[in-house]
């Protein structure tokens, strides 16, 4: 057992931490959000170059780093301190998630243009119907000569107005919700029959409604693993969010001190009166809670699927919890002003309270693991 | 960053169990399964054995006695003595006076004091609160007055846990009424069998005699007993509550509680279904599980920071509050689990008495517990005497 962050890791989150806070300030932020395309590409373009830490997950063959999910979570954990807006988690979390487990031919051909910053990867896994049961699939995959041919609508694709590739959930056989198959392509974004309606996110984001209308795919974008690699990206990409949380939630807390510190009221500031101070501690106790999951949960991720499972869903219903209390009693805290677009603190709370539910709310995951754990 | 155990730890694991299954007394394992109290003679039979072994002590400096274990062999042992369900060591003089004698005292008080700590020869009891001092502990009016070489001591504490076995007490006394209330206090090493000590017992709602006060009336006390300087003793009174905080979390031990809280709730009828099948009451053990591992992962977390040289600091007051809600939660859970025979009130078996209790066995001590847990949150400094000191120590307010 060990604790300790390796000096490349310590090296990876300041190098970041430093860029972030050159190039990421909330007015920044702010106007990237009002470009036509929503974001900034050349920020993403300078992860990849600059910094040259788009890799940090892949193996060296590949020209990564040789990092895995800790990386993924320290890389989340500082872009959620400043909530910004880039792909990581659907391109390299979810989509570079895939391509390790996916046949060498097409690895070697994506990861690489992942780490250049060239690709972006948009996973379309949830349909309207389909809640968070990543098996309750209406979007079928039909064999077709040596391809297939995709139809269906999959919903609030997040990055997907970005996206160089698809990562779609499909079925090639069985009923609606049977787990078997379930399975997963990679797809050019571009391919005729792939209609989008684009739309923001209420936390910053763009995303969009996807419909595949009769959309033909080569047989070799085909993913084999089924639900089983489908449950694994999503535990991957869930505990990611739990990282993210870890950065928003810090950001929450350390604004609501610092206001609460300089607001005056009956004479002094408000920081001095011992209601706010003991909602302050608790928010801190919450905080360090969902710093803790996060490291749960990705400590966890090697585990066998049912052990994992367990781990990740009990990460992500705590920090779901946490972060919905942090984010609250921020708005509450500040104030009047907590409720307008004007302070960062607002949007932070917006994020936060996307990530309750993404991948899976507080009680679907504590469903998820009383089922696995908790039999009679 | 891993949780991989490596193969000498899990050596030290296999090691652990074998010296828990050869070693524990058999006496004292007869007693928790019928549960019945324990005795001073059954606390010390598992803290001799270990004593024994060297193994009393895993958290001291090796120099005084302790283990050297890393800090995943001490993690390892927490967990396997909560697994194997071993009584917990009174924590007065391994984890408190300990640690400050070992820390503060002089060369003298470390030879006298500490290894009868370890071999169990002392039992130690703790003088903090008073009638009027306990959230504001630095307000205590208990004082000693030098006279030649002595203090004479005069006062009163109170919930001063199982003094009626101890040899020796730390007490904190007012040596300068007019200083600043927290620089006029100094830490004296009291023997309970001096003249002038008078311990009573206070009953707590669970029926037990744990907790007792404290009457000194003009107790002499050599001035050699003062641990640090004069009116310096608040500074050995904090570090003591930093340490005692720590190992409050209770993680190990409230694992095993969660495993008896299910294990009676798929014996306990619900309809046709056994009670872990109710959605509702299912879903509080998730839920306790689940801020049980947060409570885990979080002292883990600061473990490393201790061993990468941050000394225990008040983030401990997170492990404190976290843990001991837990720990009522957890006694909460059971009493619900056992329904009607959480009532009868159940003394424990008199000398040759064979008469079969009432209820489940699991069910005897439920309500007793539950009684006896809500001190929890209120004693080694409130919970909400932990926020305040988070507020003011780690955010500044």
């Amino acid at each position: 057992m060990d604790f300790s962050y390796t000096e490349t890791q310590d090296m990876l989150r300041d190098t970041l931490a430093r860029f972030l806070a050159d190039t990421y300030d909330f007015e920044t932020r702010k106007k990237m959000l009002l470009r036509p395309e929503g974001r900034d590409p050349g920020v993403w373009k300078a992860l990849a170059t600059e910094l040259g830490i788009l890799g940090a997950p892949f193996a060296e063959e590949h020209g990564g780093l040789g990092g895995g999910a800790l990386e993924n979570m320290i890389m989340m954990e500082e872009l959620g301190k400043v909530i910004a807006i880039e792909p990581y988690l659907q391109t390299v979390v979810i989509g570079g998630g895939a391509l390790k487990r996916a046949p060498a031919a097409m690895a070697d051909a994506v990861i690489p243009e992942i780490i250049a910053g060239n690709a972006v990867i948009a996973f379309a896994y949830a349909e309207p119907q389909g809640r968070y049961d990543l098996a309750n699939l209406r979007t079928t995959a039909k064999a077709d000569g040596g391809g297939y041919v995709l139809s269906g609508h999959k919903a609030v694709v997040y990055a997907a107005p970005w996206a160089t590739h698809l990562l779609v959930t499909a079925r090639t056989g069985g009923s609606q919700r049977e787990r078997e198959g379930a399975e997963l392509f990679l797809i050019d974004a571009t391919l005729p029959g792939i209609v989008r309606r684009d739309y923001p996110t209420v936390d910053g984001f763009q995303a969009s409604e996807i419909y595949f209308e009769n959309v033909a795919i080569p047989g070799d974008a085909h993913i084999p693993g089924g639900i089983g690699l489908i449950e694994l990206l999503a535990d991957e990409a869930t505990v990611a969010i739990c990282g993210e949380a870890c950065g928003v939630s810090r950001k929450l807390h350390e604004g609501t001190l610092d206001y609460i510190k300089q607001r005056k009221q009956f004479g002094q500031p408000i920081g001095k009166f011992q209601v706010l101070q003991h909602r302050m501690a608790d928010m801190f106790v919450e905080v360090e809670q969902i710093a803790s999951m996060a490291l749960m949960g990705t400590l966890k991720l090697d585990l066998a699927a049912d052990e994992r499972k367990a781990a990740v869903s009990l990460a992500k219903a705590k920090v779901a919890r946490s972060i919905n209390f942090v984010g609250q009693n921020a708005i509450q805290t500040h104030g009047g002003i907590g409720i307008t677009v004007e302070l960062a603190i607002g949007h932070y709370f917006k994020r936060g309270t996307m990530i309750e539910n993404q991948f899976g709310s507080a009680d679907f995951h504590l469903g998820r693991f009383e089922d696995l754990t908790l039999a009679a | 960053m891993h949780l991989d155990f490596s193969p000498e730890d899990l050596a030290f694991q296999q090691e652990v169990r074998a010296f828990i299954a050869e070693n524990y007394p058999v006496e004292l394992r007869g007693k928790q399964d019928e549960g019945d109290e324990l005795s001073k003679e059954d606390f010390l039979s598992w803290h001799k054995v270990l004593a024994k072994k060297g193994w009393v002590a895993p958290a001291w400096p090796v120099e005084y006695g302790g283990t050297g274990w890393s800090a995943t062999q001490r993690y390892i042992w927490s967990e396997e003595t909560a697994r194997a369900d071993c009584i917990r060591l009174m924590p007065f003089g391994l984890s408190m006076v300990g640690p400050v004698i070992y820390t503060f005292g002089t060369p003298e008080q470390k030879a006298k004091y500490l290894p009868r700590i370890l071999s169990g020869e002392d039992w130690w009891c703790q003088g903090y609160s008073e009638p009027g001092s306990g959230s504001d502990l630095a307000s205590l009016r208990t004082k000693a007055v030098r006279d030649g070489d002595h203090y004479v001591v005069n006062g009163q504490k109170t919930w001063t846990t199982m003094a009626q076995h101890a040899d020796w007490g730390f007490f904190l006394v007012r040596t300068d009424p007019d200083a600043k209330q927290q620089e006029g206090i100094s830490f004296l090493l009291i023997d309970m069998k001096t003249p002038g000590i008078t311990v009573r017992p206070i009953i707590t709602l669970g029926g037990e005699h744990e907790v007792n006060e404290v009457w000194l009336e003009d107790v002499r006390v050599p001035v050699e007993n003062r641990v640090y300087e004069e009116n310096k003793g608040w500074t050995c009174a904090k570090f003591l509550l930093a340490h005692e905080r720590t190992g409050i979390a209770g993680v190990a031990a409230s694992k095993r509680g969660v495993e008896k809280v299910k294990s009676i709730a798929r014996a306990e009828m619900d309809g046709d279904k056994p009670l872990i099948s109710n959605a509702f009451f299912k879903r509080k053990i998730a839920e306790l599980e689940m801020d049980l591992t947060a409570l885990e992962f979080t002292e883990l977390r600061s473990l490393a920071g201790e061993s990468a040289g941050k000394g225990p600091g008040p983030e401990s007051s997170l492990l404190k509050i976290k843990g001991s809600e837990i720990q009522q939660r957890l006694t909460e859970l059971t009493l619900e689990a056992v329904g009607h025979y959480g009532a009868p009130y159940f003394r424990g078996f008199g000398e040759g008495d064979n008469e079969h209790p009432i209820g489940p066995d699991y069910a005897h001590r439920a309500a007793p517990t539950y009684f006896n847990t809500r001190k929890t949150t209120i004693y080694g400094g409130s919970n909400e005497i932990q926020r305040n000191i988070i507020a003011k120590m780690v955010l500044g307010l």
